[in-house]
């Protein structure tokens, strides 16, 4: 007896340490990656490298900045998220208002349409890029920014609208109820009671949506293809900060391998605010909502 | 449907089954990529599951407020980080190290090595595994939160340790919640493409050790598509290998989806 009541207790002081450990590798890890971006971006990151596009040679080592890239992304990304919630927002306010009873229960075809979504999500985005370039080819277009913005709105929708779908669903019925109770009709209830209510979780969807579009290259690597200019109409080719950091690594040049640092680090500090300002957006708006 | 023209030319099994990829040639074998792919992931699965799992219950049932508070936000914040970044960190810190410690490695385990690069099944998955882990921890986390308290106060009110109670009581409530995760991370690892391309060598070959280059499936379509138009069933072959990708990774998440959906429907 005396000694079981010892051995559990070793148990469980090994498994706390174990436990701690793990937690201090996988923080350790990814401390350790933010500092490598820090440490390996910083040096070649100048004022020329975020506000010029690459000049004669650029990728000889030569003068220019990344403006193409930032600004091709930011389109990219933008365009995508716009595109996505268009669509996602009517399918999420629709997932909970037609296709649902009203009482919290989920219909059948909710529930199918959530697993179609949760299984969009989990896709490969090389596969949403084979897929959009096929799709390209078969319509006759070349890599432009179009094709970049729809094939990222496939990808991000998913997300968005399963984002958008969780926090109506973390709504609270009455208002529902009550709305509806004043002979509002489900459009209504639909577009001004829930609407308003949603707004942090809105925009923390749409941001959430953003940062995961933005550092996406596999499904842009086709689809909009690459080039040193600012797009300046949908049908130009746009340059995207992922691909510009994976092909800057590729060059034997130590300089332009440097700015590839120096582009992932854009991209990261690109991320961590979006990330960042969601957190915020959601605290500023979630004041006027119903707890 | 692009990819019709190479499954109607050549048997199914042909093309899974094949080892030899030369398109000139008119042979495409997807063996060696599906095996690179499954290595990679494999390795990288092994790599990140104990520590995922531990680190998982050490935030929800030990840890105190503050170092929740602290780290949660850190992981959701990690998440989001594009897998390029990882890439180019994989480049830089593990392709070196896994270069510099595989020959002392590869000695203790007996394998042959000709591999001098660093540029390995191994460094892929390490970086896989550091890419997956916060989903993996993110998504245990909330199961095991979900666990009801009752069952924990119940356990330690006949006298369990805090780890006993994990243990019978947490853990088999959450399994299927916890094997959900697991396959979700598993099919982000499967699936990803730039963070895998940049590390593992891209060798189409069967790779015999973890310090041998391997080619995994997204890598194959990625590194090829510019190319693809000038060589007959070429582009057939590669949308068969998105396909495959499709397929694989569609029933991966029916079931972690479906597993996680119960999950939540009997919490309320």
């Amino acid at each position: 007896m005396h000694k079981r009541f010892r051995w559990r207790h070793i148990e469980e002081l090994v498994i706390k340490i174990m436990m701690i450990l793990s937690t201090i590798l996988i923080a350790g890890s990814l401390a350790a990656i933010l500092l490598t971006v820090i440490m390996k971006g910083l040096p070649g990151l100048n004022l020329a490298m975020i506000t010029q596009i690459p000049k004669g040679g650029y990728y000889l080592g030569k003068e220019g900045g990344i403006l193409n890239a930032i600004i091709g992304s930011i389109y990219l990304a933008g365009g995508g998220t716009l595109l996505a919630l268009l669509i996602g927002l009517p399918i999420a306010l629709g997932l909970n208002s037609y296709a649902s009873d009203f009482q919290g229960h989920d219909t059948r075809w909710s529930i199918l349409v959530r697993l179609a979504l949760d299984v969009m999500w989990g896709i490969p985005s090389i596969v949403y890029g084979a897929f959009g370039f096929t799709l390209m080819l078969f319509i006759g277009m070349r890599a432009s920014l179009l094709a970049g913005i729809i094939v990222l709105a496939a990808l991000e929708l998913p997300i968005l609208t399963r984002a958008m779908d969780e926090f109506i669903r973390m709504m609270p019925l009455e208002l529902e109820d009550a709305a509806l109770s004043l002979g509002a009709t489900r459009l209504e209830v639909a577009s001004t009671v829930i609407f308003r209510q949603l707004l942090p979780g809105l925009a923390t969807a749409v941001l959430l949506a953003f940062g995961r579009g933005i550092g996406d290259a596999a499904s842009v690597l086709f689809t909009a293809g690459y080039t040193d200019r600012i797009p300046t109409s949908l049908l130009d080719p746009a340059a995207s900060l992922p691909l510009a950091v994976f092909f800057q690594l590729g060059t034997p040049y130590p300089e332009v391998q440097a700015r590839a640092y120096s582009a992932a680090l854009v991209l990261t500090a690109i991320v961590f605010f979006t990330s960042l300002s969601s957190r915020w957006l959601s605290r500023r708006l979630g004041r006027f909502a119903v707890k | 449907m692009r990819s019709r023209p190479i499954l109607i030319s050549k048997s199914i099994w042909d093309l899974i089954g094949g080892r030899i990829w030369q398109p000139l040639q008119g042979e495409f074998g997807f063996y060696p990529f599906i095996i690179g792919t499954i290595w990679v992931t494999v390795i990288a699965m092994l790599i990140a599951i104990p520590p995922c799992l531990l680190n998982a219950l050490y935030l929800a049932e030990y840890a105190r407020p503050v170092t929740r508070a602290l780290l949660k936000p850190l992981l959701d914040l990690l998440a989001g980080i594009p897998s390029v970044v990882y890439g180019v960190w994989g480049m830089i810190v593990i392709v070196p190290w896994v270069q510099h410690v595989s020959p002392s490695l590869s000695k203790l385990l007996r394998i042959k090595v000709s591999n001098p690069t660093g540029y390995s099944v191994l460094a892929g998955g390490i970086v896989l595994a550091v890419m997956v882990a916060p989903i993996i921890i993110s998504v245990v986390y909330e199961v095991v939160e979900s666990v009801p308290d009752g069952l924990r106060q119940a356990s330690l009110a006949v006298g369990a340790t805090h780890w006993q109670t994990i243990k019978y009581a947490v853990i088999p409530e959450a399994i299927p919640g916890i094997i959900a995760a697991v396959v979700l991370g598993f099919s982000r690892a499967f699936g990803e493409t730039m963070a895998v391309l940049m590390v593992v060598g891209n060798v189409p070959q069967v790779p015999t050790s973890i310090f041998e280059p391997a080619y995994p499936l997204t890598a194959l379509i990625a590194n090829n598509y510019g190319e693809m138009m000038s060589i007959p069933l070429y582009d057939a072959a590669l949308m068969g290998a998105a396909l495959l990708l499709l397929v694989i990774m569609v029933i991966f998440n029916l079931i972690s989806a479906m597993i996680l959906n119960r999950i939540i429907r009997h919490k309320y």
